[in-house]
């Protein structure tokens, strides 16, 4: 019997290259689990038929003596990164047999590595929302509370790994896709630099903006995943190279910026408040500089993405027409096929979302709207980049807030407003991580709570510093 | 985008309290009335791993199986003009 609770990659492969398990051992555990909990979860959107015999193969590899740190290790996938020769939906109607025809670079890194998949996880249609209410395919639930969300966009994939129903698992993070549902489920959710990852093969929301992002119990597992999965890539034009960014220094101390204005701004909860005042007292004691920082747009990041991801977004979604692949509505003509093709097959959130793109890029309002964010998001880079002269990370809570009620929010804006401390990351395109920080009991449940960490541009390794050190005071400083 | 009547008028009321939300952009304080890119073009050659090239290999029948509507192989659509 494996303990899939408090089983960790890094112990797996010690398991797993020391063969007291197998990799068919684990990944039969991890199935039986999905059997057990996914019907009312909802974390998967299809279990792959073929995930023993992955494992089989993992197992002659490891026969063979091959070792690499995920070589047998059950993930989750994310139903917007495409594997060969299986379905990828974007939890969409337009999609729904939708085939990929090649691997996203992530995948064909991961396969090297002999990884095992098990299957693709739920999310809002296309990424677009922070809860997975807006899949055409179902809500995916809280395990710490089944009448609340997970979380979104990778409500499903956070909840996969939350609910030891995977060791691990790749999301995007768009405005906090990643890390919003992580705080909401209490483990680690990480989004890298922009650029570090590549994008081929990952359904576009808001291309500027996108990144695939992990999904992890801790954070050296968020980092084996990283690791496997980084790196330049010659069909993303926006790759970076290791040698974009310079090399942070190591340093014996680090210096922790608070933006307090946003951190205890209005809309936050009081829970989130204190066990915000109680984290920064807590890394204080673990010996952590903590400094107070200003930023004067810090307020319009929020505004500023529901700009400029609508419009990516409105461009992106505009080859789902049912022309080559997808849903197909035939009318009278090409134009009608379109209109019918798109009326279909996309939710009210994805249309909403086009809406408001093809509104803030038309010719009329362009200046006014996509025209002046982008000048903000300029200016927002330029206070950013002077700020982390001074600090070395940047502290804010992950969201305003618990996860909350399935159905509460019915109005888009209270939605939007919960990504209002991860959206700034992906303006910047700079590396954060959340991290459970806590837990709160609401009306008679446990419910988690995360912290946000955001590093300059290319510096992850200081995030895995300040999340590992963080975790191991946590088993020892009660919160 | 099909859209219905109903559709329509629940969809404008939502847009106007975003946009009435995204408005704020407005009262920022900039001091550059132009935007910053530092951007540069990326070229790769276009070509398929078989021929040596970046690109992996796609399966060519899974393209061509999953059109809609095909003829001799080739995608077939409605009449433009």
């Amino acid at each position: 019997m494996i303990d899939l609770a408090t089983l960790t990659i890094k112990e797996a492969r010690k398991k797993l290259d020391s063969k007291v398990f197998s990799a068919v051992d684990l990944a039969s555990a991890y199935l039986g689990e999905i059997n057990k909990k996914n019907k009312e979860l909802n974390a998967y959107l299809e279990i792959y038929d073929d995930v023993l015999e992955q494992a089989k193969t993992a197992d002659e590899m490891i026969k063979k003596g091959e070792s690499y740190p995920l070589l047998g290790i059950p993930l989750a996938i994310k139903d917007v990164i495409l594997i060969k020769g299986r379905k990828v939906s974007a939890a969409s109607k337009i999609l729904e047999n939708y085939t990929a025809s090649y691997d996203a670079t992530v995948i064909a890194k991961l396969k090297q590595q002999g990884a095992v998949f098990l299957g693709r996880t739920n999310t809002d249609e296309f990424a677009m929302g922070g809860s997975t209410e807006n899949s055409a395919y179902g809500v995916t639930k809280n395990p710490h509370d089944l009448e609340r969300v997970a979380g979104g966009s990778s409500g499903g994939s956070v909840v996969a790994v939350a609910a030891n129903m995977a060791l691990g698992a790749l999301g995007s993070d768009t405005g906090g896709s990643v890390r919003e549902p992580a705080a909401f489920c209490g483990i680690v959710g990480f989004k890298p630099t922009y650029g570090r990852v590549s994008r081929h093969g990952l359904i576009a929301m808001g291309s500027s903006l996108d990144c695939i992002g992990q999904v992890a119990k801790n954070t050296a597992d968020a980092q084996i995943i990283f690791d496997a999965v980084a790196g330049h890539d010659t069909l993303d034009s926006t790759s970076i190279e290791d040698t974009t960014y310079p090399k942070t220094k190591a340093k014996k101390e680090l210096t922790i910026g608070v933006p307090w204005e946003l951190a205890l701004g209005e809309g936050v909860s009081p829970a989130v408040k204190e066990n915000f005042k109680k984290t920064v007292e807590q890394l204080k004691l673990l010996g952590f500089k903590i400094k107070d920082v200003s930023l004067k747009n810090l307020e319009m990041s929020l505004a500023v993405y529901y700009i400029i991801m609508p419009a990516e977004a409105s461009t992106n979604l505009a080859r789902f027409d049912g022309v080559r692949y997808g849903l197909h509505k035939s009318g009278k003509n090409l134009l009608e096929d379109y209109k019918l093709t798109k009326g279909a097959g996309f939710g009210k959130e994805v249309r909403r979302r086009i809406l408001i793109g093809t509104y803030v890029l038309s010719a009329g309002y362009f200046d006014a709207y996509y025209g002046k964010a982008q000048l903000i998001r300029s200016a927002l880079k330029q206070e950013f980049s002077k700020a982390f002269e001074s600090v070395d990370l940047v502290l804010t809570p992950t969201a305003p807030d618990v996860a909350w009620k399935i159905g509460e929010k019915n109005d888009p804006l209270s939605a939007y407003l919960a990504d209002i401390f991860t959206v700034t990351a992906n303006i910047l395109g700079v590396p954060a991580i959340s991290l459970p920080s806590g837990i709160v009991e609401v009306s008679g449940k446990k419910l988690p709570l995360g912290i946000q960490f955001m590093a300059p541009f290319g510096a992850e390794e200081l995030l895995f510093e300040v999340g590992k050190k963080f975790e191991e005071a946590k088993d020892q400083i009660v919160l | 985008m099909e859209l219905s009547e109903e559709e329509k008028s629940s969809l404008l009321a939502d847009m106007q309290e975003i946009l009435n939300y995204v408005k704020v952009i407005e009262k920022a304080k900039l001091h550059k009335s132009e935007t910053e890119y530092a951007l540069k073009n990326v070229w790769r050659e276009d070509l398929a791993a078989s021929a040596g090239g970046p690109l992996p290999d796609f399966s060519a029948d899974l393209i061509t199986g999953q059109f809609p509507d095909a003829k001799d192989g080739y995608l077939k659509v409605k009449k433009i003009l």
